[in-house]
């Protein structure tokens, strides 16, 4: 089901599993592709493996069993062609203090073997709006800013496969679509790009595709139209002239509700059946003699589905 | 070999060191002042000559390896450890990089740190006493291999600690004590037979013996012999740290 059948995958993952000292298992044989070019969303509760998977991905944890390539390169016998194709932004806020912003991003550039360029770091420093401060030293910068220096450090080296751990944690509103916006950009430019979020209407806004992790286990992957169409509820609300007392019998063919001391009667029905049945509910009523001032409807949100699929499981 | 990391890693490092310059190069002179007025002058000057040589400038030669010991470990110690305690750790964890390049970076960083204080160390000692050198190009090579051996001990000490207080107990409880019974302010020659054997199992030993010579053409043990020790020094370090490395011990979980 990958967004663009036709691309390679940039990132293989099979069959890995973790298991931490003291014997936790944190991941449960995950398989996961990546295609070039796509953004996915990896979303799941506190604790669920997100950071985990991108740490063994990035050579930061070892995994216990599986496999991990990239590009090709299998993370282990061939570190360096896959490691220098990635670029990290860890979930935690880990700056050094003391350098300058400017130091620091040059830095990560060298570290990854890339030769010097400072026209690409001023631009990189611009579009996170970390131009200004690019002499300050690291720790008298806002928590929104480190994490943007972070972001700077990943993008430092150019990389092809990018990982956003909770990127827009403590970030304020306007920074935020802003930081959305280098985003967009980048995947313009064809970077991959891999993140977690809690905020999931960011997932709703960005990915092309969700994944949902649940105590270490990858339960879902699914192109998030598709997702959103699957598991997605409509609700037709009705805003009614006169308080009904009760569902009228002869409804019970219907999903309904009263709310509103019985001023809404809101309908739900699967948006990929055959018939919405919305047509004969509307006929019903119309025999009934109820009648609606304003009629509503509301998709249920990549929030709420997200919410019943890790509730199902729990 | 991605030798733009190393740089840039040996880069951090040093500006590192600059920040805390005045620091870095005070403390090491003033206490060496300090041995030359207690063990030169005040001590010294009852003491007769050792192997020929006066003693303060005997003491000389131990003392610049005294505080080189102390310092590559130390510094290369706290180069690693500190990115494990903040984090930042996770950059090099994920970079293209292989343990020789980081290590590397760290160990050279801190070697070089060392050599130019016991540089600056025998500069201070050129003013109380009268040095001369006899085989520099030797005495160079010691202080490289001697800075080097000691800043890989050092790294390892720095990866394999998790806290503040194993960083300090190392050098605290093992290498001042090693370095103080080595013979940095005695030719081991001086003790009873039985101490002479027991100090031949210090490293220490070896190091200051062959760093001695290499000023003055008089040696505990034969020069042979100290070359042979500092490099299997250097050797199980080297050992170790690939270890580590392959198998993440103390770096990823
Ligand atoms: N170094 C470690 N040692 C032991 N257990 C660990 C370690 N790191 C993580 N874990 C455990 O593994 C599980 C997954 O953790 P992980 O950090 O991957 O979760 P997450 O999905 O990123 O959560 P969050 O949304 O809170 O960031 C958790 O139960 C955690 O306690
Ligand atoms: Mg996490």
């Amino acid at each position: 089901m990958p967004v663009f059948p036709t691309a390679p995958a940039i990132l293989t993952v099979s069959g890995v599993s973790k298991t931490y000292e003291g014997g936790f298992q944190a991941l449960k044989s995950v398989d996961l592709e990546i295609a070039r070019g796509e953004i996915f969303a990896l979303l799941g509760p506190n604790g669920a493996g997100k950071t985990t998977l991108i740490s063994i991905i990035c050579g930061i944890v070892n995994l216990s069993t599986g496999q991990v390539t990239v590009d090709g390169h299998d993370i282990g016998r061939d570190y360096r062609a896959a490691r220098s194709k990635i670029g990290l932004v860890p979930q935690e806020l880990t700056t050094d203090a003391f350098e300058s912003v400017w130091d620091t991003v040059s830095f990560s550039r060298g570290l990854f073997g890339k030769t010097k360029n400072p026209a690409h770091i001023e631009k990189v420093l611009r579009d996170l709006s970390l131009w200004e401060k690019r002499d300050n030293k690291i720790m008298t910068l806002s928590g929104g800013m480190k994490r943007r220096v972070l972001i700077a450090k990943a993008l430092s080296h150019e990389p092809e496969l990018l990982f956003l751990d909770e990127p827009t944690a403590g970030v304020d509103v306007a920074l935020r679509r802003e930081m959305w916006e280098v985003v967009r950009k980048l995947r313009d430019v064809g970077v991959t790009i891999i993140l977690t979020t809690h905020y999931i209407e960011e997932a709703e806004m960005m990915a092309d595709r969700i994944g949902v992790i649940s105590r270490g286990e990858l339960i879902l992957v699914e192109d998030k139209t598709e997702l959103m169409r699957k598991l997605g509820h409509k609700e037709l609300i009705l805003h009614l002239q006169e308080p009904l007392a009760a569902i009228p019998p002869g409804f019970s063919d219907y999903d309904l509700s009263l709310s509103a001391q019985g001023h809404s009667l809101t309908y739900s029905y699967d948006t990929n059946a055959e018939r919405t049945g919305i047509a004969s509910l509307m006929r019903r009523l119309a025999e009934e003699g109820i009648r609606f001032r304003d009629i509503s409807t509301k998709q249920s949100t990549l929030e709420e589905i997200f919410v019943n699929l890790v509730e199902e499981r729990a | 070999m991605n030798l733009t990391a190393v740089a840039a890693i040996y880069k951090f490092e040093m500006a590192r060191t600059f920040r805390t310059l005045m620091q870095s190069i005070i403390s090491p002179v003033i206490s060496t002042s300090l041995y030359f007025v207690v063990f030169g002058a005040a001590i010294g000057s009852r003491i007769q000559e050792v192997d020929g040589i006066s003693y303060g400038a005997f003491i000389v030669p131990g003392l610049i390896m005294l505080t080189l010991l102390q310092q590559s470990l130390t510094n290369a110690a706290f180069g690693i450890y500190f990115p494990k305690f903040t984090g930042t750790i996770y950059e090099l964890l994920s970079a293209p990089i292989s343990p020789i390049e980081i290590v590397l970076g760290y160990v050279g960083a801190a070697a070089t740190k060392s050599i130019a204080l016991g540089l600056i160390i025998l500069a201070t000692a050129a003013l109380f006493v009268d040095l001369h050198i006899e085989h520099p190009v030797w005495m160079m090579l010691f202080l490289v291999l001697t800075a080097v051996t000691f800043a890989m001990f050092g790294f390892i000490i720095g990866i394999w600690a998790d806290g503040f207080e194993k960083l300090q107990i190392v050098p605290l409880l093992i290498v001042t004590p090693l370095a103080f019974l080595g013979g940095s302010f005695y030719s081991i020659k001086m003790l009873p037979e039985f101490w002479q054997d027991v100090s031949l199992v210090n490293p220490v030993v070896y190091l200051i013996s062959g760093f001695r010579w290499a000023f003055y053409g008089t040696s505990d043990v034969s020069i042979a012999l100290s070359l042979g020790m500092t490099l299997v020094f250097l050797a199980a370090p080297l050992a170790a740290v690939t270890y580590i490395f392959k198998t993440g011990w103390r770096l990823k979980s």
